[in-house]
């Protein structure tokens, strides 16, 4: 009885795949298409013109690097915020803690739509206009909530003794964040920066409230698509999905070898 | 506090303290009480704020009535306002959303988590976690070249036999709900496997073994554990569907308003932003409602939430 339910199992997760995928492919295969809409179906022929349209397309560059300079912004105050907001709700306890916690978790379940108005009335008020600064200050209040989840995951398998031992020994309390506790945090850190960077590149809510006349990548594709649609869009699309799976395979295949290296090393030992 | 300075001292704990209030005052509470005090002043040309008649009413709040149209709700029309209208179809519609993601993401986050083999499961992430890495505006793209008329889902149906004349699929709601469950599915997947991990398979062994039949374990054995996992989909699903300018914006038709349209309309066309101020607050209310509602009916935690 199993063997038929596991078959329908596999199947239904091959057909979920499919799902997920196709519709990327779909749009992937548009660039090519000698067509001016974007579609694949009827197909035109094979045309390399929507790629020379996009590299020629000046506002898709300055979109790419105001992407890339907000994200790297709100990397630069997420990591840190959302660290210090972890160590803190370490070290406290009761009523103090659960308040804390709720106020670092509620961004993450706050609309979009909603943080970036509230940003852009803010600093209006103060008399601060709208931009890409804007963006990443209303980007950095929910991003550092990943942040700050992830390193507070991580703190649970962090030995406060060893803290201890480093102070009795006479180390300064810089000395214990630098060597102790800091590099226990470097895994959970990382995969903030990781996750804060493509968040940003993802976002889209918060950043057209707030950007002013400024594009980034997301705001200009979307300017596009809503307005006369050019197959330059999926080239965009299609370099930049090549790009992901090229970095998944690239880390699927580095996992692979770290497997077959533990088990190399594991196999001696067990001799 | 005493507890952070000794393991800290003094210049380490105040850098901590001055990041997070730097975060949670300047960056989330001010900004959020000044869009709610902003909600209750009337929209006017700069010479005239701070004046007499800038005093706080409910005139923000007001504009969501008005142009009544019909609301059918199981063959009864009812005169609602039509940004009325627009608000209660946004929350139906996105429950219907995450249900539908619910339906879809049980059975495979049951694979994930007890049927395939632990071996395949880091290619099988790997290759669910593409799609959440390219970004949500060419998702939705995606979705609008394949359901135009001449598109290739005609195209694939027509040449099956299924259907004789081409389906016009990008007209009333269908299309932004393909969209967002397509967007948002795996926001559902995640919580429910790690939820369904956690479950020792001895119990669903145990279980079968005492005669209940497939159907009886998950609902008595698995469904409740899922409780958690269930929660935590259906909030994230829930406020990434309503609080969603994308999807709507590009799959919808002239049929198909989402509230943050009408925000957005207010916002950056009409640039009236005390009254958007208002209705950003109204969204938050409904989302906060909804994240209680689920932590209510499923007895979770916040922190069960956000794991």
């Amino acid at each position: 009885m199993h063997k038929t339910r596991n078959f329908l199992f596999h199947f239904y997760m091959a057909l979920f795949l499919i799902y997920l995928l196709v519709p990327l492919l779909v749009m992937g295969g548009a660039a090519f298409n000698d067509s001016k809409l974007p579609t694949v179906y009827p197909w035109r022929g094979f045309t390399d013109q929507w790629f020379i349209a996009m590299w020629n397309d000046k506002r898709i560059w300055v979109s790419f690097r105001n992407t890339l300079l907000v994200a790297l912004a709100v990397v630069a105050l997420a990591v840190p915020i959302g660290t210090a907001g972890a160590i803190l709700i370490n070290s406290i306890s009761g009523r103090a803690r659960s308040a804390l916690y709720g106020l670092m978790v509620a961004p993450i379940l706050i609309p979009g739509v909603v943080i970036g108005i509230s940003t852009l009335l803010f600093w209006n008020n103060l008399s601060i206009g709208s931009g890409l600064h804007l963006s990443v200050l209303g980007q950095v209040s929910y991003i550092a909530s990943f942040v700050m989840l992830l390193v507070l995951a991580r703190l649970q398998s962090f030995d406060a003794g060893l803290e201890e031992a480093a102070l009795d020994l006479g180390a300064s309390h810089g000395q214990v964040m630098r060597r102790i506790l800091l590099p226990h945090l470097y895994p959970a850190i990382g995969a903030g920066a990781a996750i804060a960077f493509f968040q940003s590149i993802e976002n889209f809510n918060v950043t057209l409230f707030t950007r002013g006349n400024a594009d980034t990548l997301t705001v200009y594709v979307f300017s596009k698509v809503r307005s006369g649609i050019t197959p330059t869009i999926n080239a965009l699309a299609l370099i930049l999905i090549s790009v992901t799976l090229l970095l998944a395979i690239l880390y699927e295949l580095n996992r692979r070898r770290k497997v077959r290296q533990e088990r190399l090393l594991a196999a001696p030992a067990e001799d | 506090m005493t507890e952070l300075l000794r393991r800290y001292g003094t210049g380490l704990t105040a850098t901590f303290l001055l990041l997070t209030a730097f975060w949670l005052l300047i960056l989330l509470i001010l900004p959020n009480l000044t869009m709610f005090e902003s909600s209750f002043r009337p929209y006017l040309p700069v010479t005239e704020i701070g004046g007499p008649k800038d005093v706080y009413s409910l005139g923000n709040y007001a504009k969501i009535l008005g142009n009544e149209v019909d609301l059918t709700v199981l063959g009864v029309a009812f005169p609602v306002p039509v940004r009325v209208k627009v608000f209660l179809l946004t929350i139906f519609y996105s429950v219907v959303v995450t249900i539908i993601t619910f339906v879809l993401a049980y059975p495979l986050a049951f694979y994930l988590a007890k049927i395939v083999s632990p071996r395949s499961l880091p290619t099988l992430f790997l290759l669910l976690f593409v799609p959440l890495w390219v970004s949500e505006v060419l998702r939705s793209f995606a979705w609008f070249i394949i359901l135009t008329l001449k598109g290739p889902l005609n195209a694939v149906l027509m040449s099956l036999g299924i259907i004789d004349t081409e389906i016009r699929w990008i007209a009333g709601f269908s299309p932004v709900i393909i969209g967002l469950v397509y967007t948002y599915v795996l926001f559902m997947v995640f919580p429910l496997y790690n939820a369904m991990q956690s479950l020792d398979s001895n119990q669903i062994e145990a279980a079968e073994d005492l005669g209940s039949p497939w159907w009886r374990t998950h609902w008595r054995v698995i469904l409740p554990h899922s409780k958690p996992g269930i929660a935590s989909g259906a909030v994230m699903v829930f406020m990434l569907s309503a609080g969603s300018l994308l999807v709507p914006s590009l799959l919808g038709s002239t049929t198909s308003g989402w509230f943050t349209q009408t925000i957005q309309g207010i916002m950056l066309e009409s640039q009236d932003w005390n009254a958007g101020a208002a209705f950003a607050f109204m969204l938050l209310i409904a989302c906060t409602l909804f994240v209680s509602l689920m932590m209510r009916v499923f007895g979770v935690k916040l922190s069960d939430i956000a794991k």
